[in-house]
């Protein structure tokens, strides 16, 4: 594999189960050491793009390469390059966490030695430690979490795959595994990962592709695809009553707000678009304005027609 | 994949199924205890009777001959029970099986670059150990009961050979039966003929003591020639044809077991 080469090139990826289109010609390209995040609602397609990457499931037609191998030919060949945590805890609950360790590292054919140390760093990383020798069964949810992710990286994988890694985590759990994340992309290893959360790709991701019903609607940093939506704003205060009156009556598309005395008009964040809303406002009626762009809670409402099902910024603390 | 790695991966997955079996031992005390209640129920509730109809030492007819008496009767089924002890954990495989395919960890399996029929090898020789296990102690019952037998150290090696090879065979097509299962309550239900075959063999009264039709299904059936071979070994007598015929039987349905598992797990699902 040489450095130019992307870590996973898509063209075409399709599947059905019968009448139902899954994935309807998905094109992608992921470059090496980058974070690329499959945003969508549930249904969109995100786990059998993951399952089909990471050979679990066969493709229906599309050019799929992983790691430089072809996914059909030599499924063997991604398999060797690549790790999956997977929306499902995939760790044996009857072995204890060092146990789960040890098995993943005898799997990957380390010698005695180095497995044994793998296992106690991981396990110390991974702040595991003290349940290192209790059935996995009985840990938290965000304890299994962790125990997966480090079941992925003790195979050293050069590639990840992580669908929807932080589901159902607390806070507190999921900033950690942002971290994790960010150490592995420090070392080269390239990430693709499944999220419902905005605030996830918009953190982690160098490219953001929003999936919905089967076909990639959108595509680009977090930044291009704010600016592809007018879901931005300029909000202005005002000194008293009457000037914001005065301001609503010339601005008819803005959303006044007597009490807070705002008035929000909507902004396509260009310079002319400003001026426009400038004009007419009396400075000295004028306490402040702030000029916000959109989130991808907008591009997400735009592109998909409909809000993101997943709970919004409130719940995922920035 | 080279066969240094087969070998390791087995021996991993081996290991990783002995710490299931030594973490979840009801399962195993179960299917040890099936047969031994058995044993007690057909020796000490119906073993006089049946005992009396027994064919006696080169007696004539079946049901008038000789007969014999309760200890007889142990020694008659000990073989049988001995073969249901096999099935009974072969049982459990398929249970066992279907359990771990509902888990995460073998779709993590599937996306690594192991030796893939590892995951199924060691089920196979984790139950075949299990099932050494559970015939020792059965075995050891029938000795506690007042079992005895004039087997040379040959007779009893060859038992013990047999006992595996059969072990062997029934846990591939319980492995099977376990993987085509789709979920754990089928995975316990669809192998239960093979605690019920036995029922209709050699191994309790006498195939001749069965009227036509049952009689020709017993003699033929593959347990038959199975537990006359085993009783032979261990009562000191020569098996015969049987012998072929049984390890025939193993090694068939070892074959087909193996290559039915293997396709069904091996299988990149399309849905």
């Amino acid at each position: 594999m040489t450095a130019t080469r992307p870590a996973i090139e898509v063209v075409g990826l399709t599947k059905s189960y019968g009448d139902h289109t899954v994935l309807d010609g998905v094109d992608l390209t992921v470059p090496e050491g980058t974070v690329y995040a499959l945003l969508g609602p549930n249904g969109a397609g995100k786990t059998t793009i993951v399952n089909i990457l990471s050979t679990l499931l066969a493709p229906d037609a599309g050019e799929i390469r992983v790691a430089g191998f072809d996914v059909r030919r030599d499924p063997g060949g991604v398999r060797a390059a690549i790790g999956v945590t997977g929306q499902f805890s995939a760790i044996d609950e009857l072995l204890t966490g060092r146990e789960n360790l040890r098995l993943m590292a005898d799997l990957t054919h380390l010698g005695r030695a180095a497995a044994a140390t793998a296992v106690t760093v991981l396990l110390e990383r991974f702040d595991l430690v003290g349940a290192a020798d209790r059935r996995a069964q009985t840990y938290s949810g965000g304890m299994k979490r962790r125990l997966d992710l480090a079941m992925t990286l003790i195979t050293r994988p050069r590639l990840i795959f992580l669908d929807e890694p932080t589901t159902g985590l607390d806070p507190r759990s999921r900033r950690d595994l942002w971290t994790i994340v960010r150490e592995q992309v420090a070392d080269g290893v390239t990430v693709l990962l499944t999220t419902q959360y905005l605030e996830e790709a918009d953190q982690l991701a160098d490219r953001i592709g929003v999936l919905d019903g089967g076909r990639l609607v959108a595509e680009g940093t977090a930044a291009q695809l704010k600016r592809r939506v007018p879901g931005g704003h300029v909000s202005v205060q005002f000194t008293h009553a009457a000037a914001l009156a005065a301001a609503a009556a010339a601005h008819p598309e803005a959303t006044s707000d007597v009490d807070a005395l705002t008035l929000q008009m909507p902004a396509d964040g260009s310079v002319a678009g400003l001026r426009r809303v400038l004009d007419g406002l009396d400075d000295e009626g004028v306490a402040g304005l702030t000029v916000g762009s959109a989130d991808l809670d907008d591009v997400f409402l735009a592109l998909t027609g409909r809000a993101a099902e997943a709970p919004a910024a409130e719940e995922i603390p920035a | 994949m080279s066969t240094a790695y087969t070998v390791r991966d087995s021996a991993t997955m081996l290991r990783r199924n002995l710490l299931h079996i030594r973490r979840y031992p009801s399962l195993s005390i179960m299917l040890v205890a099936q047969p031994i209640v058995f044993l007690l129920l057909f020796v000490y509730v119906f073993g006089g009777t049946l005992g009396a109809g027994l064919p006696g030492q080169g007696a004539g007819l079946p049901g008038q001959g000789g007969g014999g008496d309760r200890g007889d009767y142990l020694v008659f089924i000990t073989p049988g029970i001995l073969i249901m002890t096999v099935a009974s954990v072969a049982l459990g495989t398929a249970i066992s099986t279907a359990t771990d395919m509902t888990t995460g960890i073998i779709a993590r399996f599937r996306t690594m670059d192991i030796a893939r029929a590892s995951v199924l090898t060691g089920h196979v020789l984790g139950a075949v150990l299990r099932t050494g296990f559970a015939v020792v102690v059965v075995a050891a019952f029938a000795f506690l009961l007042g079992f005895r037998s004039d087997a040379g150290p040959l007779g009893w090696l060859g038992a013990v050979a047999l006992l595996v090879l059969i072990a062997f065979s029934l846990t591939w097509l319980t492995v099977g039966l376990g993987l085509a299962a789709d979920s754990v309550e089928t995975a316990s239900n669809t192998p239960l003929f093979l605690v019920m075959l036995p029922f209709i063999s050699s191994g309790f009264v006498p195939t001749d003591a069965m009227p036509a039709g049952l009689r020709q299904f017993a003699e033929h059936q593959p347990f038959t020639p199975m537990i006359d071979t085993l009783r032979a070994l261990v009562t000191g007598a020569e098996p015969g044809a049987d012998l072929w015929l049984a390890i025939g039987w193993c090694v068939l349905i070892a074959l087909l077991g193996y290559l039915w598992s293997r396709r069904l797990f091996l299988r990149v699902p399309t849905k």
